[in-house]
């Protein structure tokens, strides 16, 4: 496996303080490898989307991170804390090194400006250095890399279609050439068609520019064809890690299988799915032990008092993935 | 009445007919266009041929923007149509309001999207489904009736026990819990014919399945004719029985929902399902296809493309697909197989 990029130790991060505080990310430990696509995958709720706001540190308040570190491993140069960045420091890091497409990005383009006039506004925050004329060649340049024609940079957004506005956000958070990009349900908005070419485009993309993705969604399927290994949330917690076709072929905690199994197939055999039993935990009210115990069809003595811990199992390619089950005990924590 | 009859009627008898229903809707005109005689319109939906039967779910699948929900709209009567025909149990209906259009409501229901905005949430999951009970005169005469009434709804939506939601505000429940309420109240008008517009879309994944299959489990005990709106066709194959495919406001395809999803015969099925997420196809090995087809958006409907809706974006489009609007014709693999395309000319053409 190649080198790390973003490590993620111990991270914890709630909303609110003292006791009404709410834990939405519990001690989460995640390596990101450069050049890979890492999917994050849960419910509403299971806290993918904190985490992800949680370490490029753009958590709204009441949300704060209350512990851990969040290790990045820039090209160049020693690795740091991003926790740990001054103001001054994070203004650098953000976009430069890490670019996020947020959920519902077709939306967040400004309406009353250009593509263009958004496009080369972060390149005069972020590179000020840079002559208009190289900034407009910038952004030309990346409406093309997304397949957009360079003709259409004096549009306004509601001149796009969805799909072309998803490409500009694309296109815009890849513009200071960051190390990680993490898309935060890229596609939930748009229809599948759509959904397909613009993940297609961001895989050849990743092949040509090298960069990391994390990849956040609620559609297991969407993520086994498309990353190259997937996490997966439930109640805060980071439940499974493993390669993505290990998790589609034999995913050995409870809730991926029933993950899995929540998604009729389109092809093959027709079978009768059940969905998972019961509704996603409350995150103030959390089960005790394994939060997934009320719901697991295979829960036993230990779930509901003792809390799994995220460990690699004693299986043969137990040292590729780790789950987090009293069924599969860990030989070896992970963090 | 207190006790909901399990069938009324044997299965396979036709609900609701939709014969070449077609709906516009005016685009505000501009000030130049006050001189012309030009008047554009949205064709949101176009001729299409729909038939809902006793204990058979239909799906109709599509791209947002295509007309689908427009169709569940123009069937629970909430829009008027422009054009075409509604036939419950074979009788042409045309309401407006009024006691007229309470009496349609009473066997046609309408399930929405979003249980977090279709439940009011200032009011109990009682004061919900009282309302729907008396509305429909299916409350019974006395407490005792109404509330065996009450129990027995929410049996019927596997929220036992009862009296656990009964008193519970919306706020309180969880999205799949909703959900089932808002089913739980269209069953309380006794309706035979329940029109469901993306009742899962808005659900948690690991509870989606629970919720279809007690849509399921309805359509078989209650015989209910049910019309599933999805963008999902996995869900559609999973779930309906038949599957109609609708491409910018008319059908392109339809049959039942294993012949249409195992072999599809329109190009743009075809694309539907290449494209839809596939776990078996695993990172990498996709980039090499999709380049061919369906680039391109979905055209405008305001001036729909001339001849197919579909041809601008088709791998496989003729000449004759810019000018001329395919016909249903049969497919031949299974019976009641159709698709709206000229590659199968010289097929028998299907009588709407």
């Amino acid at each position: 496996m190649s080198e790390p990029v973003l490590e993620i130790k111990n991270l914890n991060v709630g909303y609110g303080l003292g006791d009404q505080a709410v834990r939405a990310v519990r001690d989460v430990n995640l390596t990101l490898h450069r050049g890979e696509v890492l999917g994050l995958a849960g419910e509403s709720g299971s806290g993918k989307s904190t985490l992800a706001y949680g370490l490029t540190r753009l958590l709204p308040p009441p949300g704060v991170i209350t512990g851990g570190q969040v290790i990045y491993h820039p090209e160049q140069g020693a690795a740091y804390d991003v926790l740990e960045l001054s103001d001054q420091q994070l203004r650098g890091f953000r976009w430069g090194e890490t670019a996020i497409v947020f959920q519902g990005a077709m939306n967040s383009l400004n309406p009353v400006h250009k593509i263009s006039t958004q496009l080369t506004d972060v390149l005069r925050a972020h590179r000020p250095e840079m002559s208009d004329a190289a900034r407009n060649a910038r952004a030309r340049e990346m409406l093309k890399l997304v397949g957009i024609a360079a003709d259409r940079m004096d549009a306004y957004p509601h001149q796009l279609s969805g799909g072309m506005r998803q490409r500009v956000m694309i296109g815009m958070a890849l513009i200071l050439q960051p190390q990680v990009v993490i898309m935060d349900e890229p596609t939930t908005a748009l229809d599948v068609v759509m959904q397909r070419q613009i993940l297609g485009q961001l895989i050849e993309l990743r092949e040509r520019l090298g960069f990391s993705v994390i990849f956040i969604t609620h559609d297991l399927s969407l993520l086994v064809e498309f990353s190259n290994r997937i996490a997966i949330m439930y109640g805060g917690r980071i439940v499974e890690e493993a390669p993505a076709a290990a998790i589609y072929k034999d995913s050995l905690h409870p809730y991926s299988k029933g993950l899995l199994g929540s998604f009729p197939a389109l092809r093959g055999p027709r079978r009768e799915l059940t969905g998972i039993p019961g509704s996603p935990p409350d995150l103030k009210g959390m089960p005790s032990g394994c939060s997934f115990h009320p719901r697991c069809p295979k829960a036993f003595e230990p779930c509901s008092g003792h809390i799994p811990v995220l460990g690699r199992p004693g299986t043969p390619d137990g040292p590729t993935r780790s789950v987090a089950c009293w069924l599969h005990p860990a030989e070896q924590p992970v963090g | 009445m207190t006790s909901i009859p399990d069938a009324k009627a044997p299965a396979g008898e036709v609900v609701l007919e939709a014969i070449g229903l077609t709906k516009h809707f005016p685009v505000r005109r501009k000030l130049r266009d006050l001189f012309s005689n030009r008047k554009d319109a949205v064709h949101a939906v176009d001729d299409v041929h729909l038939t809902l039967r006793r204990g058979k779910v239909v799906a109709l699948v599509g791209e947002s923007g295509s007309g689908k929900s427009t169709i569940a709209r123009l069937l629970a009567q909430l829009y008027p149509r422009t054009g075409g025909d509604i036939r419950l149990h074979g009788e042409t209906t045309r309401v407006k309001g009024g006691s007229a259009f309470r009496r349609y409501c009473s066997q046609v229901q309408m399930i929405f999207q979003d249980p977090f905005a279709s439940l009011n949430p200032t009011h109990t999951i009682r004061y919900h489904l009282t309302r729907s009970l008396k509305i429909h005169d299916n409350a019974g005469k006395t407490a005792e009736d109404l509330e065996n009434a009450l129990t027995e709804l929410l049996e019927r939506v596997q929220l036992t026990p009862p009296e656990r939601y009964l008193d519970k505000f919306p706020h309180e429940l969880s999205g799949g819990q909703r959900q089932r309420v808002a089913i739980a109240r269209a069953l309380g008008a006794q309706p035979e014919a329940l029109l469901a517009d993306e009742p899962v879309s808005m659900l948690d994944v690991s509870i989606r399945l629970g919720v279809l299959n007690l849509l399921r489990d309805l359509r078989d005990r209650l015989n209910l004719a049910i019309l599933y709106i999805t963008h999902d066709i996995a869900s559609a194959r999973y779930f309906a029985d038949e599957t109609m495919v609708m491409y910018a406001g008319r059908m392109v395809e339809g049959g039942d929902s294993e012949t249409v999803t195992q072999s599809p015969a329109h190009p743009y099925t075809r694309l539907l399902i290449d494209s839809a997420p596939d776990p078996d196809r695993l990172a990498g090995a996709s980039e090499a296809e999709g380049k061919d087809a369906g680039n391109g958006e979905p055209p405008s409907l305001i001036h729909p493309p001339s001849g197919c809706r579909f041809h601008p974006r088709c791998p496989a489009v003729m000449d004759r697909c810019k000018t001329d609007l395919p016909v249903p014709l049969e497919i031949g693999d299974a019976p009641g197989h159709w698709a709206a395309c000229w590659l199968y000319d010289g097929n028998k053409e299907v009588a709407p």
